[in-house]
């Protein structure tokens, strides 16, 4: 028994302490590391108007400030918020937003024209804002015909986690977290995105709950 | 088959003509549909990070919410009890099949009524706000066996918030640093 426990632990340190920095979903797989692709974290959540619901997909983790200024979304890559009603995790609504060199464009919310790990814009552009600069005084945001308030640009990560010593007890130079922890993400940044939506637009969930999950995707 | 391709192609180049010969003035190109595919994914914070082995990533990233739960419990499973090896259940009072059934689709619940948390003593997994304590529930519900009391010096990383206020209307999050 005792062995079995040994070799188990030992799975999980060779599973988790893989050397990188991770957390929440900063960084997690080899293919998107230090892409402009990784996802970093995904809220959902209530508006200051509770009618709505808001929507926030980080990405590029872990950008200190002096590396804030020159980071960019990626006009080849999709962001891509897939809403399940149904209950069935398949996205019956998508809202999508893809950068032009200037401008954040939203699309959807809306019926994708096919599901899964291929997709193409879908119909007509809904709301459109211009990326927000590394220290404007105000954040640059706008509204949709629909109703959709959108935002671009770089935030302070709002994930928050002793990282490092998590990183010791998996690798067994630690027994437990301290007391106080120290926030690995404290002073870092991330190239945010928030859309507020008009809960009306995204129908009544089978089940009483949405369920929701993002993707990055690369033009092909 | 190298037939059919040439037939193909004559079929094709036959086409071309005959279409050029009917809009034989319009400079028109047909509409190039782009496509997008692969990258990242994440429903809930934290899952690929701890339950997926190295190996898994990016196949995690790429498997689609309604085929994760057959492709990776029984891995999530094997994961946990690595994890913890004492686990029985949690303060959901979920067994490590039921645990590892829910957390292996990786989706966030969000619902349109109820408050919008991860687990805020009251709600579970009705949605994920920026100032939700995700990593301490995830190391109570992983560690802390069924009354949330077991491996204490594991439950809780004592980080309980962000290191900058959000705001209270859009866009939410903070200024950058």
């Amino acid at each position: 028994m005792q062995k079995k426990n040994i070799f188990a632990v030992a799975v999980a340190v060779i599973a988790l302490a893989g050397g990188i920095v991770w957390a929440s979903d900063h960084v997690d797989a080899p293919a998107v590391i230090g892409q402009s692709t990784d996802i970093t974290d995904l809220y959902a959540f209530q508006g200051a108007t509770a009618s709505n619901l808001v929507f926030v997909v980080n990405t590029q983790g872990l950008l200190a400030p002096s590396a804030t200024g020159a980071a960019k979304f990626d006009a080849n890559t999709l962001i891509q918020i897939n809403i399940d009603n149904t209950g069935d995790n398949v996205e019956d609504l998508v809202i999508q937003a893809i950068y032009d060199g200037t401008n954040m464009k939203f699309y959807g919310p809306v019926a994708p024209s096919s599901t899964g790990l291929k997709s193409k814009l879908e119909g007509a552009v809904t709301a459109q804002v211009a990326v927000t600069a590394y220290g404007a005084a105000s954040p640059t945001m706008a509204t949709g015909a629909n109703g959709m308030q959108v935002f671009a640009g770089p935030r302070d990560d709002p994930f928050f986690f002793d990282l490092n010593q998590y990183h010791k007890i998996i690798a067994g130079t630690a027994t437990g977290f301290n007391n106080p922890g120290s926030d690995a993400f404290a002073g870092t940044n991330v190239m945010g995105l928030v859309v507020e939506v008009p809960k009306s637009l995204l129908g009544t969930p089978t089940g009483g709950k949405f369920n929701v999950w993002a993707q990055t995707k690369k033009k092909i | 088959m190298k037939k059919i391709f040439k037939n193909l192609y004559l079929v094709a180049a036959v086409l071309v003509v005959a279409g050029a010969s009917c809009k034989k003035d319009s400079t028109t190109t047909p509409p190039v549909v782009t496509y997008y595919m692969g990258g990242d994914a994440i429903g809930r914070p934290a899952i690929n990070t701890v339950f997926v082995t190295t190996a898994d990533k990016d196949n995690f990233n790429g498997t689609i919410p309604s085929v994760m739960g057959a492709a990776f419990q029984t891995k999530f499973k094997t994961q946990l009890l690595a994890l913890n090896p004492g686990y029985t259940t949690n303060a959901l009072t979920l067994t490590a099949d039921q645990f590892t059934g829910l957390l292996s689709t990786d989706v966030l619940n969000v619902s349109p009524t109820a408050k919008t948390t991860f687990f805020d003593g009251t709600n579970v997994l009705t949605g994920r706000a920026l100032a939700d304590d995700v990593i301490h529930t995830e190391l109570l519900l992983v560690f802390g066996g069924p009354a949330g009391t077991s491996n204490p010096t594991l439950t809780d990383d004592h980080v309980p918030a962000n290191d900058k206020a959000f705001l209270t209307s859009f866009p939410y999050m903070a200024s950058p640093w």
